[in-house]
């Protein structure tokens, strides 16, 4: 299989001085060690991820679900929160890139013992280590420790702030389900004020030119969210009305969103994703989540299991999306280089 | 010693133009054209202006306990090196400064130490735990000048009533953090949209200004002063502004950084924008300029807080509060102040020597009067230079101003009638 898509040419229409409409091919060049968040990259750089994640998901199909692409490198998945989905998408990512991979959990190692972040990074660099995978509970965490090694560094979670990876596989299907993002109304629905999932894809799908509406009851939904380009309602028949797609966030009742709402319930009756509801949203809504969900709470399990529901799906994406990441970041231009 | 030929600013006795000052001992003797006196040592002030030494009322030297990130020796230098002569150390050390005894030790120290003037702040509360009052008498008697709480306020209502009424017995100064936990809780920055962009915790301006309010009603119930520390945000200045006309007494100050970044300084999460109350947005820091050149505000402090790389060097939301400022709240000053809101030089020099003398009841410096203290600096107006992280007197480099270039710099200073530095070499 061809692997030369470091680039990706993106199709530019520009007025001249003169008045004329000019054409140019913008080629897209990834140069990042780093995934940080969607709000760092252009929009030519999330297609490149978008494009390089299509051709992976063709491995995916083959009875090998293998190639030599990272060969000789080694991938950390570093987590201070527990993860089922993200981690283990990530290890089969990088391990159908024929990479090595190391899990570390904060339970067991010198996490516990007090060695900081930082320092947890540097060792890890120092071992030979190429991409470190991050999952931490405090936003900016990624940042921190891309400033303070070479090595690449995804951000698989960083507390409330981005989710990159999650948004490009949302981003991804619904490309498979409806084409293309641009100008469909999409609905994020949920616990925004404590979600970056939501943030990652509210940078995402505004890039990429999709009207975002934020839902959720007023005490989630974050002071100054409109400035970043997205509608804001509190009505959850609203949200549905008009949109293409909604993606449906998991409440965290044991953690953040416990006192913003009475209980599950309550919530579930007020802002749960039912068939009832949908009856009144377009036939061909796509409905996303980014697991684990909770039946009865945020969706009901009907929906959850139902037509328009792409929730597995979502999840076989996410191989493929993080596969094209640990590639493009392993293999990035580097501007020094 | 004679300062010849400097562009004397005293606003105290109104005073500006090119003189000489004659300094015998440790206090002014004369202040004159053309002193000629034989066998007296010279400083060469042309070009440059003179003025009362600054006095910069919080600070955190962060003695006793704390000696790994700051001492009172090279807070001293920092601070002098920034054209200090006078500062208030804040309490929050380790014990914290809640007893006679501790007051008694530090004074020990700052006599042995200080190269500038240290007056110690105490504690309103016992262990700053916002419960039982310090013994303010004794503290008093061991030389406290003020008493604060800083780094967090006396949270409950009651305590602080008490707290401002033995202070108006005992005739010392509250100097109040106003901070409602209840609404700032873990907030880390400016609660609003770099807020939500970031995923951190916001602090409502609330948290700030519901508090003032609630100690402006406290001095006008008790019929006395107050002080309020490091205001940050417009509502907080409007507040004062109509405080200050209903005749309540309040003095307030706010700290350089308040008028200098916004908080979309955070948004690389560079921890060295991390402090408390946070960077607000760009309409504060116009309302917190225009506060000080109405006189809203009175005062100019730094809130130098030292911290330590590995308590800054760590994940934003863990990171200790507060950055140094004792060596860039001059420039700064000038930078925004006189350059950006054309505030003239003689409101510059009361909001950072005349007005917190005032406050603090130091009749004998923020002036040059014949027969005060000797406590004088020399600033040249258009230096530009570089705050380089080697250039640092301070112990601690927690600045987000390293790599600035800034303007304006205090070159020589006089404390008690001894140069302390001279030509930016300090003795």
């Amino acid at each position: 299989m061809k692997l030369s898509y470091v680039k990706s040419p993106e199709e530019k229409t520009k007025i001249s001085p003169k008045g004329n409409k000019v054409v140019t091919k913008k080629t897209a060049i990834w140069t990042k060690k780093d995934l940080l968040g969607l709000e760092y990259l252009s929009k030519e750089e999330i297609g490149l991820i978008l494009d390089n994640a299509k051709s992976f998901k063709e491995v995916l199909a083959r009875p090998l679900r293998k190639v030599p692409t990272l060969r000789g490198k080694t991938v950390v998945n570093l987590f201070y929160e527990p993860s089922t989905r993200t981690r283990i998408s990530f290890e089969l990512a990088a391990k159908r890139l024929s990479a090595d991979v190391i899990n570390m959990v904060k339970e067991g190692s010198s996490i516990q013992k007090g060695e900081t972040l930082i320092d947890t990074g540097r060792n890890l660099e120092a071992l030979k280590t190429d991409v470190i995978v991050v999952r931490h509970n405090c936003s900016g965490a990624a940042a921190m420790l891309s400033r303070a090694v070479n090595i690449s560094v995804v951000n698989a979670g960083d507390g409330w702030h981005e989710h990159p990876t999650q948004a490009l596989l949302d981003i991804f299907t619904l490309n498979e389900k409806l084409g293309n993002v641009k100008g469909l109304n999409i609905s994020i629905i949920g616990d925004i004020a404590h979600s970056r999932v939501a943030r990652s894809n509210i940078w995402g799908l505004t890039k990429l030119g999709a009207n975002v509406t934020v839902c959720a009851p007023g005490k989630l939904i974050p002071a100054g969210i409109e400035k970043l380009g997205v509608k804001v309602t509190s009505n959850i028949d609203e949200a549905i009305k008009k949109a293409d797609a909604i993606n449906v966030l998991r409440m965290q009742f044991e953690r953040d969103a416990a006192g913003a709402f009475p209980s599950r319930i309550e919530y579930f009756k007020t802002f749960g994703i039912t068939e009832e509801r949908l009856k009144k949203a377009k036939k061909d809504i796509v409905v996303m989540h980014p697991g684990p969900i909770n039946r009865g709470v945020e969706m009901s399990a009907e929906v959850a299991d139902g037509a328009n529901s792409v929730i597995l799906e979502q999840v076989t994406n996410g191989i493929a999306i993080r596969m094209a990441v640990l590639y493009l970041v392993t293999h990035a231009k580097r501007e020094n280089a | 010693m004679i300062i010849k030929n400097g562009y004397i600013i005293d606003p105290l006795n109104k005073r500006e133009g090119v003189f000489d000052i004659l300094i015998s001992g440790s206090k002014i003797k004369k202040v004159a054209k053309n002193i000629q006196e034989k066998g007296e040592e010279i400083i060469d002030a042309k070009n440059k202006i003179v003025a009362p030494g600054l006095i910069d009322m919080h600070v955190h030297l962060r003695e006793p306990g704390r000696e790994d990130i700051e001492t009172v020796a090279r807070g001293t230098r920092a601070a002098i090196s920034g054209g200090i002569t006078s500062v208030c150390s804040m309490p929050n050390t380790l014990p914290p400064i809640d007893d006679a005894k501790i007051v008694k030790h530090l004074n020990n120290i700052i006599k042995k130490e200080a190269l500038a003037n240290v007056f110690v702040v105490g504690a309103i509360t016992s262990g700053r735990s916002g419960r039982k009052l310090v013994d303010m008498a004794n503290m008093k008697k061991e030389g406290a000048i003020a008493l604060s709480d800083d780094g967090s306020s006396v949270q409950d209502e009651h305590v602080m009533f008490e707290a401002v009424k033995k202070a108006k017995e005992n005739d010392i100064l509250l100097i109040s953090h106003c901070e409602n936990k209840n609404i700032s809780k873990n907030g880390v920055v400016n609660e609003g949209m770099i807020a939500t962009k970031l995923g951190l915790r916001g602090i409502p301006k609330r948290a700030e200004y519901e508090f003032i309010e609630r100690d402006i009603n406290l001095a006008k119930k008790a019929k006395t002063k107050i002080h309020i520390a490091h205001v940050s945000c417009k509502e907080s200045v409007n507040i004062i502004r109509k405080a200050k006309k209903d005749g309540i007494n309040i003095t307030t100050e706010s700290a350089p950084h308040y008028f200098s970044l916004d908080e979309s300084a955070c948004v690389t999460y560079d921890t060295r924008t991390k402090m408390n109350p946070p960077l607000r947005s760009v309409e504060d820091i116009e309302a917190i300029k225009e506060g000080l050149k109405d006189g809203t505000l009175d005062a100019i402090a730094s809130d130098h807080a030292p911290h330590g790389k590995h308590e800054k060097e760590i994940e934003f939301d863990f990171a200790a509060f507060g950055i140094i400022g004792l060596e860039t709240s001059l420039s700064l000053a000038i930078m925004n102040l006189i350059d950006g809101k054309k505030i003239p030089w003689k409101k510059l020099i009361e909001l950072m020597s005349t007005n917190p003398a005032g406050i603090l009841g130091l009749k004998q410096k923020g002036n040059l009067s014949e027969e005060s203290d000797a406590d004088i600096v020399i600033i040249d107006p258009e230096k530009k230079w570089t705050y380089t992280k080697d250039s640092i007197l301070s112990k601690s480099k927690n600045s987000p101003f390293i790599g600035w270039t800034l303007k304006g710099l205090a070159t020589d200073a006089v404390v008690g009638g001894k140069i302390v530095m001279k030509n930016r070499k300090i003795i």
